[in-house]
């Protein structure tokens, strides 16, 4: 019962089929990377696990610890405990990010409890210092004006504030510097625990210097086309994608 | 994607209506021995009473405003309201003396113990009398004048008669010649030269018989550097047919004074809510407008100043919120008429299902005045596919050193923005409302504490079963 387990998962958007059959178990306590070219079908895995209306979902199922999550809800699928890191944060004027989060915190409360406002701030205080956020940032609005690394910042705060069971960062380390990839990373490793399954989908091998994977897959037309242990990220960043498609072939 | 849905509001909440006896009664339709029967019933002077006559005559011969107003106008049936109804008691002067139903008002409205005893401060007005009047004895001392304003014009009629009517005439407009003819209830309030009011004053009303148009009137008049926040909000009960709502406020602000004026309203959907408010604002001075509009079948507003003295300052913030079946059609007037006057106006609106916002602008800025400014922001945000906004600035500017800058924006709610946040867990009427409330926080803000926080409730409630 301790996995995200994907099975056979076909979808789809406006009559193109883009995951043709995946399969792919993340146990609690791994840190899973998959990676794979442009336009094999990872935002989409991403999305679709998250219920995004926009894809149809043909066949297949996605147990998160034994329940399915196809055909939920994304604010169900939320409180369940899956949490998508964006690779492009939406904005959201108006709202404050310490606003947003409550909003969030609370909505996972029964209707009659109330968030304790002041071991919230003490949580969400110290999780900024951890991730360098300058507290400012609590009364600004979610994301709106934000550089591409103060975006991902805030994605990894808010993971970091909601303790999810699994969490998917998409292409978190697109658009990042050295210096922001390297605070993401850590903030990101210190969410590692035996009650935490992560996904990391990512374009490229540098991110998974910071973030070491239990396990790299590599997805190739909508499909998981290879599995390896992280030195099968070192193979694939020397010899190209090309490769893969030769391996398959073979 | 944010499908287009049938709304479903329930509209109970906040609408309530329970039986009433009235020992006044002017019957329905409006004719000459109505506007008599309100004078005699108020006992007014003959003065007021020949001003209602002329004024009702000047509503007859006026023409409704369709060449640029809705056609909707058009479904206001004159001859089927009733344009009095009173319970014939006279302003209460302790909560004791409050009636029990008018406490159940107060029950229903939600309003908490802390602030019923605050409300022994305020005026509610009760159908078109007032039936709970009592001023602080902190505003006697400092000889403010806060009352009902058929009381203003009965005790203190050297300073109402001075000044009833000069900001906006009955001849403005059809529904201010209504209002002049048929008034009853609303505030009047002097605030002597240099008193400045720490705690706004406030006035809740509301409406509570079927097809009875409420026509209140009220009159604000800070003396020279006197300063005051003025609130009104209000429910309305359900009804099965139409309902006018045609109200006249006038406000005027003497050398160095402030007036803000607060208002908050949640109609129900078939109130016809057709307001005329205007300010005098002269040397140095300040008037702000506050307004916020939520709920009614048809609201017209446009609040104004006429900015009359030099450096006087002019203000409106407003919003906006059209639900299906819903027609807000507000905006904001500012009449400079001195040299470095300035004027600011925000207005948001926000359209839901089939509602409608527009926004209506005027701003004059004549030829031969120097150092005139004016800012314009107005910002529409639409819901659903078929919400729909529209907006009618008109600007002139001329002369030279002055200037003027405009801004228009309209929005729709983005579906990956509530994709996002449900994704934080947030339901998707919870996402949309706290978009909404996004959109409009800044304009929030600048509404005192315990008024935001009944906004946003408000707003919430709207927008439960707007998006599915």
């Amino acid at each position: 019962m301790n996995y995200l387990e994907i099975k056979d998962l076909r979808a789809q958007i406006e009559d193109k089929e883009i995951l043709q059959g995946l399969n792919l178990t993340i146990p609690k306590g791994e840190v899973h990377a998959i990676m794979g070219p442009n336009g094999s079908g990872k935002s989409t895995l991403s999305k679709v696990l998250a219920g995004h209306e926009d894809y149809e979902v043909s066949s297949g199922s996605a147990l998160l610890d034994g329940k399915e999550i196809l055909g939920m809800e994304p604010d169900a699928i939320s409180r369940l405990g899956l949490f998508l890191a964006f690779q492009y944060p939406l904005e959201v004027p108006g709202v404050s990010i310490a606003n947003f989060i409550r909003a969030a915190l609370q909505g996972r409360l029964a209707e009659n409890e109330t968030l304790d406002a002041v071991g919230y701030y003490k949580d969400l205080y110290a999780r900024m210092d951890e991730l360098g956020i300058d507290r400012k940032f609590t009364s600004r609005s979610v994301n709106e004006g934000f550089s591409g690394g103060e975006k991902k910042r805030c994605e990894i705060l808010q993971m970091a504030m909601l303790k999810p069971k699994y969490c998917i960062l998409d292409e978190t380390d697109s658009g990042l510097d050295i210096d922001a990839l390297k605070i993401v990373a850590k903030g990101v490793n210190q969410m590692r625990n035996p009650d935490r399954g992560i996904l990391v989908i990512t374009h490229y091998q540098r991110l998974l210097e910071y973030i070491v994977p239990d396990k790299v897959h590599v997805m190739w037309e909508g499909g998981i086309a290879l599995t390896g242990d992280k030195e099968l990220a070192l193979e694939l960043e020397a010899k190209g994608y090309d490769w893969v498609r030769e391996e398959l072939v073979a | 994607m944010i499908q287009p849905t049938k709304i479903d509001v329930d509209r109970d909440k906040g609408n309530f209506r329970y039986e009433t006896d009235y020992q006044y009664d002017a019957g329905v339709g409006l004719r000459e021995e109505v506007v008599q029967y309100i004078s005699e019933v108020k006992g007014e002077d003959e003065w007021i009473r020949d001003y209602r006559l002329k004024a009702l005559d000047t509503f007859f011969r006026k023409p409704m405003p369709t060449h640029w107003a809705t056609k909707d106008l058009e479904n206001i049936h004159f001859d089927k309201i009733r344009y009095y109804l009173a319970k014939g008691q006279q302003p209460s002067r302790t909560w004791e003396d409050v009636p029990d139903d008018v406490k159940q008002t107060f029950e229903r409205l939600g309003i908490p113990e802390q602030e019923r005893k605050f409300l022994a401060g305020v005026e509610a007005q009760f159908d078109s009398e007032a039936a709970y009047s009592r001023m602080k004895v902190e505003l006697e001392k400092e000889g403010v004048i806060f009352v009902g304003s058929s009381d203003g014009l009965k005790d203190h009629p050297e300073i109402f008669r001075k000044w009833f009517g000069k900001v906006i005439p009955a001849s403005d407009n059809k529904f201010s010649a209504l209002n002049a003819a048929v008034f009853s209830g609303g505030s009047f309030i002097y605030v002597p030269p240099g008193v400045k009011l720490a705690q706004p004053l406030q006035a809740y009303f509301r409406i509570n018989a079927e097809n009875f148009g409420q026509f209140e009137r009220t009159l604000i008049i800070a003396d020279e550097g006197a300063e005051l926040t003025y609130m009104e909000g209000c429910t309305a009960p359900k009804f099965e047919t139409a309902t006018l709502h045609s109200a006249v406020v006038e406000l005027v602000a003497m050398p160095g004074a402030k007036i803000q004026y607060i208002t908050v309203q949640n109609w129900s959907n078939n109130v016809f809510n057709l307001v005329t408010k205007r300010a005098m604002a002269h040397e140095e001075s300040e008037v702000r407008w506050i307004d916020c509009n939520i709920g009614s079948r048809l609201t017209m507003k446009y609040p104004g100043v006429i900015l009359k003295g030099r450096k006087a300052r002019g203000e409106v913030l407003s919003i906006a919120l059209a639900n299906d079946g819903q027609h807000q059609d507000t905006g904001a007037k500012m009449v400079h008429a001195a040299d470095e006057t300035t004027s600011n106006i925000i207005a948001k609106s926000i359209s839901i299902g089939k509602g409608r916002s527009s926004y209506r602008g005027l701003v004059q800025i004549p030829g031969h005045l120097r150092n005139c400014r004016n800012n314009t922001e107005c910002d529409a945000l639409l819901i659903n596919a078929n919400s729909r906004t529209d907006t009618y600035p008109a600007i002139t500017v001329r002369g030279n050193g002055n200037a003027v800058q405009h801004e228009a924006s309209v929005s729709k709610l983005n579906a990956e923005q509530i994709f996002y946040m449900r994704q934080r867990g947030l339901t998707e009427s919870d996402a949309v409302s706290l978009s909404v409330n996004g959109f409009v926080n800044d304009l929030i803000r600048e509404f005192p504490m315990e008024y935001s926080v009944e906004l946003k409730r408000l707003i919430d409630m709207e927008m439960e079963g707007s998006v599915g």
